[in-house]
């Protein structure tokens, strides 16, 4: 049996990490852009617990995690709502079709 | 370990006093706006009112540093010295601007039964800033940014039939979100290298070289997404032209100075009290040697203030113009940071300052304008010289005083930015800066020839009211006064460059 250690932690956060950067600079649609922010906060939340769990390191990063999980519902909330208002005026939420502000 | 149990909680309650005045403010706001659904017009009045009492508070703080909220020694959540206070008075000043901006501007006017959350929201963005101008805690600094981020959002969209605005919005959220996110990832990183989040105790525990250089870089890296996307430093600032042209002037004005001052206030204590040793004999700060701390920070600034600089000569949007300029001035502010030392600071602090009344001006009359004529473009602006002599001439002195020519307080501005980075021996940065400012020159002076040399035949009338005029002349004054007359503002700022625990 291998024994799951800060190592393991680190590489399933990092891997979530870049599938959230890969969504972002992929997708066109803005739900799924946002739904690779939602992946980028929760690979830190891991990196913090598991720093936290491994390293002996006090409540902070527990603390951190528990702040970041109620901001990310904040921020999905807001979020939501303006690509609501997006789709309401331009009936679409393709980013890409979003040009009107350009050089 | 850190137990979470505060003795003295009236003291500390006592030294947020600022922020608690605020969201007294807010949850007043709030509720007038439900109760009193007719008599919205006296919402703006309560802000200001709100914002000065605020205002004598930070003055009370002003000269008497301390850590609020502290497990023990300097393990605390906020350090509420000279150098934060500075920063408030900076951003009430500016917040008090926006509220009376708002108050005829046509696009936040034209809807009335939403002006309770605008202005709400206005207060939740100023506590934010408060937070993060005195934050000394890495948890503290992500959560106020993300205070003053997640207001900016809705109010980039405040009116939400306009597909500009929209736009202006969602472009704002997903940048903004993505930038902040990486900021977390690198957060997360530096607690797992130093154990903490208070910036202190990372600072102890970094003196012993122990940590990989690539991680380490790494995670400073992440982290300077994120602020550097609040102050629009390049390669972080896609979002600022869309932004800046797309959001209600009002909003856009709030963004280009108060956040951007925020931002500002992080980055110094951020990278002075986590990264510093000490001083060395002649003043600079001794960074840790993980680093090449300078170079990193004059490469990010001229790459900005080139970028910046070219990128307006283009633009036909006086909006997207100013944001540009806006994107050059950041780089002019980041060579002070550059510096490294107590003296950049000062100049940082002199800048910002007179930034704050040149470009809130250049907004003003931007807004005023356009609440006539309903267009931003250059072209349009072809003979209002000579049918809004005052407004032109308004525009003229803030624009003049952008480019940083005498006898306007821009020139002092720099002049003080030129000195210290003269003292330091970085003269061809200090060249590269002067030779920014003359290519700057070309896109300012570039509105005002339209303006007075362009001929037209139609005529364009704006009658101002009394707050009008009141507000245009409370920003010329600064900007022509500290021109000529500045030692009262230098003093200030030299009193202020201290920071709490260095």
């Amino acid at each position: 049996m291998i024994e799951v250690g800060l190592n393991h932690f680190l590489v399933v956060s990092t891997l979530l990490f870049s599938m959230g950067i890969y969504a972002i600079v992929t997708r066109k649609n803005a739900i799924q852009v946002l739904m690779g922010v939602e992946l980028i906060l929760n690979s830190a939340n891991i990196n913090f617990i598991a720093f936290t769990r491994f390293g002996n390191f006090g409540l902070q990063g527990h603390l951190m995690a528990l702040f970041v999980i109620v901001l990310a519902a904040a921020e999905a909330a807001i979020a939501l709502a303006i690509v609501l208002n997006i789709y309401k005026t331009l009936s679409t939420v393709n980013i890409d079709e979003v040009d009107s502000l350009k050089d | 370990m850190i137990t979470l149990i505060l003795p003295n909680l009236s003291e500390n309650l006592q030294a947020i006093l600022p922020e608690i005045s605020l969201a007294l403010t807010l949850v007043a706001i709030v509720l007038f706006d439900l109760i009193f659904i007719k008599s919205k017009k006296f919402l703006p009045l309560i802000s200001i009112i709100g914002l000065i009492v605020t205002f004598s508070f930070v003055i009370l703080q002003f000269g008497d540093p301390k850590y609020a909220f502290a497990v023990s020694g300097n393990l605390s959540f906020l350090s509420l010295d000279n150098f934060s206070a500075f920063f408030k008075l900076l951003i009430l000043i500016t917040t008090l601007f926006i509220v009376l901006f708002s108050m005829s501007s046509q696009e936040v006017n034209s809807c009335p039964d939403r002006h309770g959350e605008y202005y709400a929201l206005i207060l939740g963005m100023v506590i934010g800033m408060f937070f993060m101008v005195s934050a000394n805690d890495l948890i503290l600094i992500y959560l106020s940014l993300e205070l003053l981020s997640l207001s900016s959002y809705v109010l980039a969209g405040f009116v939400k039939t306009s597909i500009r605005n929209s736009e202006a919005s969602l472009k704002y959220i997903i940048y903004g979100s993505a930038s902040s996110g990486i900021m977390l990832f690198g957060i997360s990183i530096l607690y797992g290298i130093s154990g903490s989040t208070n910036l202190h105790e990372i600072n102890s525990i970094l003196q012993s070289p122990t940590a990989n250089q690539l991680t380490f870089l790494m995670s400073i890296l992440m982290i300077f997404a994120g602020i550097g996307f609040k102050i629009s430093i390049v390669p972080f600032h896609f979002w600022t032209p869309d932004v800046y042209e797309g959001a209600p002037i009002s909003i856009t004005a709030f963004l280009s100075v108060a956040s951007k001052a925020a931002g500002f206030a992080v980055l110094i204590r951020f990278l002075k009290i986590t990264f510093a040793q000490g001083l060395d004999k002649s003043g600079y700060w001794q960074m840790l040697s993980y680093i090449d701390w300078q170079m990193l920070l004059i490469s990010f600034s001229i790459i900005t203030m080139t970028f910046g600089n070219f990128a307006a000569l283009w633009q036909d949007n006086l909006k997207r113009m100013l944001a540009y300029s806006s994107i050059a001035h950041a780089g002019y502010l980041m060579l002070g940071v550059a510096v490294l030392s107590d003296q950049g600071l000062m100049a940082v602090l002199v800048y910002f300052s007179i930034y704050l009344f040149m470009n809130l001006g250049a907004f003003y009359v931007v807004m005023l304008i356009a609440n006539k004529i309903n267009s931003e473009e250059i072209d349009d602006y072809k003979g209002l010289g000579y049918s809004l002599p005052l407004l032109g001439t308004a525009l003229g002195i803030f624009l003049v005083s952008l480019t940083g020519l005498p006898p306007t307080a821009g020139f002092i501005g720099k002049l003080y930015l030129f000195i210290a980075l003269v003292d330091a021996n970085m003269i061809t940065v200090a060249i590269i800066a002067l030779l920014n400012t003359v290519v700057s020159l070309y896109y300012y002076i570039r509105v005002l020839k339209a303006m007075f040399l362009d001929k037209t035949d139609k005529k364009v009338e704006i009658n101002l009211s009394p707050l009008n005029y009141i507000v245009l002349l409370l920003l010329i004054a600064p900007v022509l006064i500290l021109g000529v007359y500045f030692t009262p503002l230098v003093n200030i700022a030299k009193e202020s460059v201290q920071l709490l625990g260095f």
